[in-house]
C-alpha cells in the first residue's frame, strides 16, 4: 500500500452556468473548458479519490460529511432556476466518509456523516462533481463548511482528512468549491453583460491568482480574513476554504500553481486553478500561524459549566512546557522529558512520559516502544475523556476514541524512528476494564493494527498512571 | 369584486425541530416530543385564526435565499421530499402544496412596477425550501390553503440592514396593494426566528429539553424587548431598532421577513397577540399574531 498523498488540488467556481449555459457567454465557456481540462488531468494523475470542501453547504453542528454511496436527485439553483435543472447520481466513498468522521472526532472536532435519500447536495458540489468526474469513475467525498468554524478548526479538519488519506494509501485530489470575490449583480443581466462586479473585486481576484500561480497557497490562507473583508459579501462563511486547502497541502508556499481560467459569473469571480504539490524549489516561506493538531475550541455550549469542568479535568496536565526535567501537576503524575541514550527515539509528536524513559529504543533492527497511551502531545488531553475525575469518581469515556488515539501515538513514534506501521510485529495491550472495553477496543484494533497483522496479547490490569483506559506496548522489526 | 383584505399578520418560526417534535405522518424521523411551548403557541395561533375565513397565505421564507432580486413560486403545485441540509436527522418531510399563482403574479407585477428586481420561479424541478415547508405545516397542517411564497433577498449581506429595510418596506407596500386589488382575504406570514445564535453541538437526544435554553442573557434581553414592542403596538420602534437588533442579536430579521411583514401590515399601532415564546438550539423564537381583523376599517 502506498503512503497516501494529495496528488493535486483545485479551486473551482460554484454557480451552475458552467454546466447549464456555457455557450451563452464566452467567459463561461472558458471556465467550462478549464473544468474539462482539469477533469482530464485528474484522470491522467490516476487519482482514486476526490475530496470536496464546499462553501455552498453551510453547517451549524460541526462539519457534515456526505456518506450516501449513491445520492441521486435533480438540483435546481435557488437564484438561477431559469437556467434549468441538473440531475445527478454520484459515486460517494462512504467508507472514507465514515473514517474521516471518526478521525475528526479523534482530533476533537464535532462531526457527523449524513446518509439520507433526497439529501439536497449543494450547488457547488453538484457543479464540481458533474464536471470534474463526468463518468463517476472516481469515488468522491463532500464536506460542509461550518459557519462558526475558525482557522484552527478548519485546519484540524484537513489534518484528520490527511490521516485517513495516509491510512488508506489514497491518491486524493482536494477541491474547494468557491468563488473568489462573491459579489454578484443584484439585478438581472443579459449573459453578454457579465463582468466582475467592480474594479476593486477584480484587482483583489488577480492578486489572489498571482499568489496561487506562484504556489503561495499558505499566503492566501493567511490573507483570508482580509480578503473576506475586502471583496466578500458577508454571507455564511468566510474565505475559509483556503484555510482548509492550505492545510491539505501542508501549509506550504512552494507549490506549483496554474490558472486555467478566471472569469465573471453574474459579477462574482470564478476561477479554475490547478495546484500541483511539486515544490517549485524556490524555498518555502514562513508559516507563522498556529499549526494545531487537536481542536480545543468552544463546542460544549450545551453542557455549560458541566462541560467546562470536564475540559478542565481532561487538561489537568496541560501546560507542561517547563525547563525542569519534570513538571508536577495538581492531580496527575509528573511529566518528564523523554530520556536520551544510545538508540533512543523521542518525538514532540507523542505525549511526554510520566517517568524517566524514552518513547522508544532501537536495538539492531528491532524497535521497542515504551507503553503508549492516548494522551495528546502538547496538551495531555485524553480523546474520549478521562476514566475518572481528580477525586477518583468514575466518568463516562469512549474506549474507541481512546484506542484510536493510542494507535495514532504509536504511529507517530514508529514513523519518527523511520519505520512504518506495517513493520509492527508484536503488541501487548493493557485494559483497566476488560468487561466494559474489550469489544470497543477490539473493533478499533480490527480497523487499524489488525490489518497489519502483529501478534497480540491483551491483559486486564488494575490501573494506569494517568486516567486512561488503554495502553499498548509495541515491538517493531525494521530491517535495514 | 370587493376590496381584498389582510386578515392577520404573523411572525412564526421554522426550525425543523418543531415539525420533528410533532411527528406528523409526512416526516420520516420520530421524536419523543419537545419544544412544547412553541408548538402550543402554534396551536393557539391556529385556533385564533380558525374563526376567520381566508383564501390564501402569503409567506416569506429566509431559507429560500436569493441574491439576485426577489423571487416568487410561479407554478400551481409542488410536491416532493424536503430534507433539511443542516438537520437531516430531524427533517425529511414529504410535501404536497398548492400555490396561488394569480396572487403571486400580482405581487410580482406590483413589485416590478415599483422598480424592484423580481422573478417568477417556474422550474417544475425546484425543491421548495424547508423553511417554507416547516412554517407551512405548523401554520396549516391540512395544507388546504394555497400559498404565495416569496424568497428572501439577501440585501443585508450585500449592503446593510438599512438598505434591506428600504427594499422590504417597499415590497411590503406592494404586497398590501396587490392583496387589496385581488379581492382576496389573506394571512401574511413572516417565517422568522428572533435572536439567532445557535448552539454548535446537539444533544444525543435532540428533543432533550433539559439542554434547551437561550444562548446568552443578551439574546434574551433583545428578544423580550422586541416582543414588548409587539405586544404594546410599537411596530415602528421595531423598524427603527432593526439595525441594532439584527447585528447584536444575530437576528434572523436579516432575511427581511419581519420588516416586510410590518410594512405589509402598514406598521400597526395596535397590540399583537403573543401566542408563544421558546428557544430552539439556543435561538429565540416567538409565535405572534397581529389581529388585523379586529382593526380593519371596513370601507365597503
Amino acid at each position: 500500500m502506498s503512503q497516501g498523498e494529495i496528488v493535486a488540488s483545485y479551486v473551482v467556481p460554484v454557480h451552475p452556468h458552467t454546466v447549464l449555459a456555457p455557450d451563452q457567454n464566452a467567459g463561461w465557456r472558458r471556465l467550462r473548458d478549464a473544468f474539462d481540462e482539469a477533469a482530464q488531468t485528474i484522470r491522467d494523475l490516476d487519482a482514486d479519490l476526490l475530496i470536496i470542501y464546499s462553501t455552498t453547504w453551510p453547517s451549524i453542528i460541526g462539519h457534515q460529511i456526505q456518506a450516501d454511496p449513491n445520492p441521486e436527485w435533480v438540483m435546481v439553483d435557488h437564484d438561477f432556476h431559469d437556467l434549468g435543472s441538473i440531475p445527478y447520481s454520484f459515486n460517494i466513498d462512504a467508507d472514507f466518509a465514515h473514517a474521516w468522521n471518526e478521525a475528526n472526532k479523534q482530533r476533537g472536532l464535532q462531526s457527523r456523516c449524513v446518509n439520507y435519500k433526497g439529501f439536497p447536495i449543494d450547488v457547488g458540489s453538484v457543479v464540481a462533481l458533474t464536471l470534474l468526474n463526468p463518468d463517476n469513475s472516481i469515488p468522491a467525498v463532500i464536506v460542509s463548511s461550518n459557519m462558526y468554524a475558525n482557522r484552527s478548526e478548519t485546519t484540524v479538519l484537513a489534518k484528520s482528512c490527511l490521516d485517513v488519506i495516509k491510512a488508506q494509501g489514497r491518491r486524493a485530489v482536494a477541491i474547494t468549491a468557491m468563488s473568489l470575490s462573491n459579489r454578484m449583480f443584484t439585478d438581472f443581466i443579459q449573459p453578454e453583460e457579465d463582468k466582475i462586479h467592480s474594479l476593486k473585486d477584480d484587482e483583489w481576484n488577480r492578486k489572489i491568482l498571482e499568489f496561487l500561480e506562484q504556489g503561495r497557497l499558505e499566503d492566501v490562507g493567511q490573507l483570508s480574513r482580509t480578503i473576506h473583508r475586502q471583496i466578500r459579501v458577508q454571507k455564511v462563511v468566510a474565505f475559509k476554504p483556503m484555510w482548509w486547502l492550505s492545510a491539505m497541502n501542508g501549509n506550504r508556499n512552494d507549490l506549483t500553481g496554474r490558472i486555467l481560467a478566471y472569469e465573471a459569473i453574474h459579477g462574482a469571480g470564478g476561477a479554475v486553478v490547478h495546484i500541483d504539490p511539486t515544490s517549485t524549489g524556490v524555498g518555502d516561506k514562513e508559516y507563522d500561524e498556529d499549526d494545531v493538531e487537536y481542536f480545543h475550541g468552544e463546542r460544549g455550549v450545551l453542557e455549560g459549566a458541566e462541560e467546562s469542568e470536564k475540559d478542565a479535568i481532561q487538561n489537568t496536565n496541560a501546560g507542561a512546557d517547563s525547563t525542569d526535567e519534570s513538571t508536577a501537576s495538581d492531580s496527575g503524575p509528573a511529566l518528564w522529558d523523554p530520556t536520551e541514550a544510545k538508540g533512543s527515539v523521542n518525538t514532540d509528536a507523542a505525549p511526554k512520559p510520566v517517568g524517566a524513559y524514552p518513547h522508544a529504543r532501537k536495538v539492531g533492527d528491532m524497535l521497542f516502544l515504551s507503553g503508549v497511551g492516548p494522551r495528546q502531545p502538547g496538551t495531555n488531553a485524553i480523546p474520549g475523556g478521562p476514566i475518572h475525575d481528580e477525586n477518583g469518581e468514575p466518568l463516562e469515556y469512549d474506549i474507541k476514541a481512546q484506542t484510536h488515539a493510542v494507535v495514532n501515538n504509536v504511529k507517530r513514534i514508529v514513523e519518527e524512528a523511520g519505520a512504518t506501521m506495517d513493520q509492527v510485529v508484536d503488541v501487548t495491550t493493557f485494559l483497566v476494564d476488560m468487561k466494559r472495553d474489550f469489544a470497543g477496543y477490539n473493533e478499533v484494533w480490527a480497523e487499524t493494527l489488525g490489518k497489519v497483522g502483529p501478534t497480540r496479547t491483551t491483559l486486564a490490569i488494575d490501573a494506569l498512571p494517568t486516567p486512561i483506559a488503554v495502553e499498548m506496548k509495541v515491538i517493531v522489526h525494521m530491517p535495514e | 369584486m370587493g376590496k381584498g383584505q389582510i386578515v392577520a399578520g404573523c411572525i412564526a418560526p421554522h426550525p425543523p425541530h418543531l415539525v420533528y417534535a410533532e411527528n406528523p405522518p409526512q416526516n420520516e424521523p420520530v421524536a419523543e416530543g419537545g419544544w412544547e411551548q412553541l408548538r402550543w403557541g402554534y396551536e393557539r395561533l391556529r385556533a385564533s385564526l380558525s374563526e376567520h375565513d381566508y383564501d390564501a397565505i402569503v409567506l416569506l421564507s429566509p431559507h429560500w435565499q436569493t441574491y439576485v432580486g426577489t423571487h416568487f413560486l410561479g407554478l400551481p403545485h409542488f410536491e416532493g421530499l424536503s430534507v433539511d441540509p443542516i438537520f437531516p436527522n430531524l427533517f425529511r418531510y414529504h410535501y404536497d402544496m398548492n400555490v396561488d399563482v394569480e396572487l403571486a403574479q400580482a405581487i410580482h407585477d406590483e413589485a416590478a412596477k415599483a422598480g424592484l428586481p423580481v422573478k417568477m420561479m417556474e422550474n417544475p424541478d425546484f425543491r421548495v425550501d424547508y423553511g417554507t415547508i416547516t412554517t407551512g405545516h405548523l401554520f396549516n397542517p391540512d395544507w388546504d390553503k394555497p400559498l404565495v411564497v416569496i424568497s428572501s433577498n439577501r440585501s443585508t449581506a450585500y449592503y446593510s440592514v438599512e438598505v434591506m429595510q428600504e427594499i422590504m418596506i417597499e415590497l411590503g407596500k406592494v404586497t398590501r396593494k396587490a392583496i387589496e386589488a385581488s379581492g382576496k382575504r389573506v394571512v401574511v406570514l413572516a417565517s422568522n426566528s428572533l435572536s439567532h445564535r445557535h448552539f454548535t453541538t446537539e444533544s444525543e437526544v435532540p428533543e432533550d429539553m433539559s439542554k434547551e435554553h437561550i444562548t446568552s442573557h443578551a439574546m434574551h434581553l433583545w428578544d423580550m424587548r422586541m416582543i414588548d414592542y409587539m405586544r404594546s403596538g410599537q411596530a415602528q420602534r421595531i423598524l427603527d431598532e432593526m439595525p441594532e437588533f439584527t447585528e447584536q442579536a444575530i437576528a434572523e430579521s436579516d432575511g427581511g421577513g419581519l420588516s416586510w411583514l410590518l410594512s405589509t401590515l402598514d406598521v400597526p399601532d395596535y397590540p399583537a397577540i403573543l401566542h408563544g415564546y421558546g428557544t430552539i438550539i439556543g435561538t429565540g423564537n416567538a409565535v405572534v399574531e397581529w389581529p388585523c381583523y379586529a382593526h380593519e376599517v371596513n370601507d365597503e
